[in-house]
């Protein structure tokens, strides 16, 4: 059902995790993606995982739930897998029958690549979970500020943002809807050929269009109600400061780092 | 003769996750053809997830569901000829209207049944007779009809299915007062004429006054069943899960905590005010 | 006392509808009082509902505000201050992903300072009763519930005047009863003016006062004990009255003389009971 997808998904908690500041968690998070990419040792992998799964306990995001997250990408992990183990070219062949050839490289590097995908998601996903899209995109907003200097609507970018994340459960529960009612009157969404299945789509489409715009209006209409008049002169109800936990967290994001170079300098 | 028969119908929604529900536990329930039957309980106490069982849009988790004797879910062919035969309006129906015209739109429904054209045409007038559309509106787009017509045309288009059963999760949800009199009257003249079997899933006690019988659900089991007197007659349960009773049924229970001997099964204005009437025309009062 | 809001002789006619949607309506809505607003689809109610806060500007006529007129576009923000609204669908006005950022929406906005917006919001959610929920998903609350985290998205503001436009209509009655018990001790408790547009008649019986549209004219205008007993009058505007208020209608009928006011069934049953016991 299309109700399970959880990608983006916010756990409430009252961790420290979930209580950094979100500028915090969006700086690391891409330092985290850095150090993920200048990893090239096993011992380099189990370091960056290790943090993964440190901080995930710390926030206590249960590992089925991230197991869940992943799930529907489990078929661009097995396409980077599967992808690396064949077309690696080399010369240290593990098996050769055919035009089929796996090296040693090459199952090194589909381990790796796998690896290098999983924790990078598993990173992002950390982020998502712990951290409301609306903190996210407050975040996001308040780094990227400087940029109102050169009259980009930033206020503006955040808060379509904002709402978009806050109409995806709306959109998926009312895509479920129309399908039903579809299905009631015998349409048929999953047989036939491509062209078939594209027109087939037709009455759950048009349907789910119409009514977007309906809630975009009145939706815009509520707003205006509320006083929305742009993002000049507004105010935040919640401040964001950096604490004494956000600098801990810097240090220990860049502890992180100077031990996945460490290792590459030592080749571990 | 039994038309429908649920078997131990259990659904649990997102089995094995932390967010497992067991909406519907263990039903069994018979439909009997040409009854008029009310589905009543709050949100959340698995009316819709029964439903969807119906037409087979939904699998149970456990039990089945037998239509003339046979399985529903017994094959592919079987779910969708179910599809065809009990008919599903759903909430705010209108939010499935999507061709160009009004005249397509109700016959939809009619084309995936791979009927002929004549037939077709046929089915869509009967079905939009029914609910009081006139021919003037089957070349509009049905974005311009207005919500109260809106309801109707999406409501033809499952009528113009002709299902033996027709299931109604809320039809008069946000109408007017007389736009609601209106659409139930139609759609109890069309179950009449077609001699076809109504669900009708409600919270409207003015509605539910009106069936041969109704279902009472509660945290996914069947709470009562029976003819609206026997139900209604059971007014502290039904309080007790958080349901209304109908305005009358709640005056004659004052009255009764006064004192006064009031039949129980009361449920309908027109009972109640007779009842009264007596009462008083024995008390010696007279018509001035 | 003067008029929280003053409606004098507007009209109003929809782009490319053949006839207008108001027609010469005139209405002094009272500080404090409960209002209810009763009428078929396409009567004029909601056309009426958004001419208070200013969404539409009347084409003749004008709508005083605290004394301001909505016409004048300086006023437009001090007005939508004060003359808050609630819509119909509950899943289309709420913005954010939280409930408490979501209620936070208006006073940030009107640029209020972070310590006095974050006590209006508490303030606003234990008054609806949804103080315990504030870290919540707004889709994972009930319609009734959400409903309620609008109405207090617009008591942030600290708004004299809550206009409802149909709240109920998507509800189911447990939801309809929350949003209405909450309304009406925001009347009577908070001394907020609440403008409430229903189809419901048992919702209407509530308010001090109901004012009755049809074909973009005010029709009727009256206390509620006022109006009910009028059924032929109402149900020949497609409107409906109480089954209480029916009740005694058909019984006086037949003989029986009760008075044919009594609204709520307790009342109606302790006036039976007199007569019978």
């Amino acid at each position: 059902m299309l109700k399970d997808i959880t990608l983006g998904q916010y756990f409430p908690g009252d961790t420290p995790v979930h209580r950094l500041d979100p500028r915090t968690k969006l700086l690391l998070t891409l330092l985290y993606i850095v150090t993920l990419f200048l990893v090239d040792t096993w011992s380099g992998y189990l370091l960056v995982g290790a943090a993964l799964a440190a901080v995930m306990a710390v926030s206590r995001i249960r590992p089925k739930a991230m197991l869940r997250g992943l799930k529907p990408l489990v078929f661009i992990i097995v396409f980077t897998a599967v992808l690396n183990l064949f077309f690696t070219s080399g010369e240290d062949y593990l098996l050769r029958w055919g035009i089929i050839k796996i090296t040693r490289t090459g199952v090194r590097r589909a381990i790796a690549m796998v690896l290098r995908v999983v924790l990078l998601v598993a990173g992002t996903f950390l982020l998502t979970y712990t951290t409301s899209p609306l903190a996210i995109t407050d975040g996001l907003e308040r780094l990227l500020s400087p940029l109102k200097k050169l009259h980009v609507p930033v206020y503006e970018l955040s808060l379509m943002m904002c709402i978009a994340l806050r109409f995806i459960p709306t959109l998926v529960e009312e895509t479920d809807r129309i399908m039903s009612a579809q299905k009631a009157r015998g349409a048929d969404l999953e047989t036939g050929s491509l062209t078939q299945r594209a027109r087939a789509l037709l009455p759950l489409l048009i349907p789910l269009f119409v009514s977007s715009f309906r809630r975009a209006d009145e939706l815009a209409l509520a707003m205006e109600c509320r006083c929305y008049n742009g993002g000049q002169g507004r105010t935040r109800m919640k401040q964001l400061r950096f604490s004494w936990a956000d600098a801990a967290a810097f240090a220990l994001g860049g502890l992180l780092l100077a031990g996945v170079v460490l290792l590459r300098r030592l080749g571990l | 003769m039994s038309l429908m028969e649920l078997r131990g119908l259990t659904h649990v929604y997102s089995q094995g996750t932390p967010f497992e529900k067991t909406a519907i536990d263990n039903i069994d329930l018979t439909l009997r053809h040409g009854q008029t039957v009310g589905l009543i309980g709050h949100t959340g106490s698995g009316k819709s997830t029964l439903i969807s069982h119906l037409n087979a849009l939904l699998k149970p988790t456990a039990g089945t569901v037998l239509l003339d004797g046979e399985d529903i879910f017994a094959s592919k062919a079987s779910m969708r000829a179910a599809r065809f035969r009990v008919g599903v309006v759903f909430q705010y129906p209108e939010y499935q209207l999507f061709e160009e015209t009004v005249f397509a739109d109700i016959a939809f429904g009619p084309k995936n049944l791979k009927l002929d054209q004549g037939e077709i045409d046929r089915r869509v007038r009967e079905a939009a007779a029914f609910v009081g559309l006139g021919e003037d509106t089957f070349r509009q787009s049905p974005l311009e009809l207005s919500g109260g017509q809106k309801r109707r045309a999406a409501i033809a288009g499952v009528l113009a299915m002709e299902p033996e059963l027709l299931v109604l999760d809320e039809p008069t949800a946000g109408l007017d007062p007389a736009g609601r009199e209106d659409l139930l009257e139609k759609l109890f003249h069309w179950r009449e004429a077609r001699q076809a079997s109504v669900l009708l899933v409600t919270h409207d006690m003015a509605a539910a006054n009106r069936c041969d019988r109704l279902i009472v659900m509660d945290h996914g089991r069947v709470a009562m069943d029976g003819a609206p007197e026997a139900v209604f007659a059971r007014g502290d349960e039904l309080t007790a899960i958080g349901l209304d009773l109908p305005a009358a049924a709640h005056i004659a229970r004052l009255l009764r905590a006064r004192g006064i001997d009031l039949p129980p099964s009361l449920y309908t204005l027109d009972q109640l005010t007779e009842a009264i009437l007596a009462l008083w025309r024995r008390k010696g009062g007279t018509p001035c | 006392m003067d008029p929280v809001i003053r409606i004098k002789n507007i009209s109003y006619t929809y782009p490319d509808a053949p006839g207008p949607a108001l027609n010469d309506v005139s209405l002094d809505i009272w500080p404090g009082t409960f209002v209810a607003v009763l009428g078929s689809n396409g009567s004029g109610k909601s056309t009426l509902a958004k001419h208070l806060n200013a969404i539409l500007l009347p084409a003749a006529g004008k709508v005083l505000v605290d004394g301001m007129d909505t016409i004048d576009e300086g006023s437009l923000l001090p007005i939508r201050r004060r003359v808050g609204m609630v819509f119909q669908n509950p899943d289309n006005q709420i913005v954010a992903n939280v409930v408490e950022d979501d209620v936070a929406f208006a006073p940030e906005n009107l640029g209020v300072e972070p310590g006095e917006i974050r006590r209006r919001v508490d303030a606003a959610l234990r008054q609806v009763g949804m103080y315990e929920l504030r870290l919540h998903a707004p889709h994972l609350l009930s319609g009734g519930q959400k409903q309620r985290v609008a109405i207090a998205g617009i008591l942030a503001m600290d708004p004299q005047v809550l206009v409802l436009d149909e709240p109920t209509a998507m509800l189911d009655p447990q939801g309809r009863r929350e949003v209405i018990d909450t309304v009406e001790a925001l009347c009577r408790d908070r001394g907020i003016t609440v403008v409430l547009i229903t189809h419901h008649m048992d919702e209407a019986a509530r308010a001090d006062r109901i004012v009755v549209m049809d074909k973009g004219r005010v029709v009727m205008d009256g206390a509620p004990r006022e109006i009910f007993p009028q059924a032929e009058a109402l149900r020949a505007l497609r409107l409906d009255v109480p089954d209480t208020t029916e009740l005694l209608r058909r019984l006086n009928a037949a003989g029986m003389r009760l008075p044919a006011d009594a609204l709520t069934a307790e009342d109606c049953a302790a006036l039976i009971g007199e007569a019978l016991g």
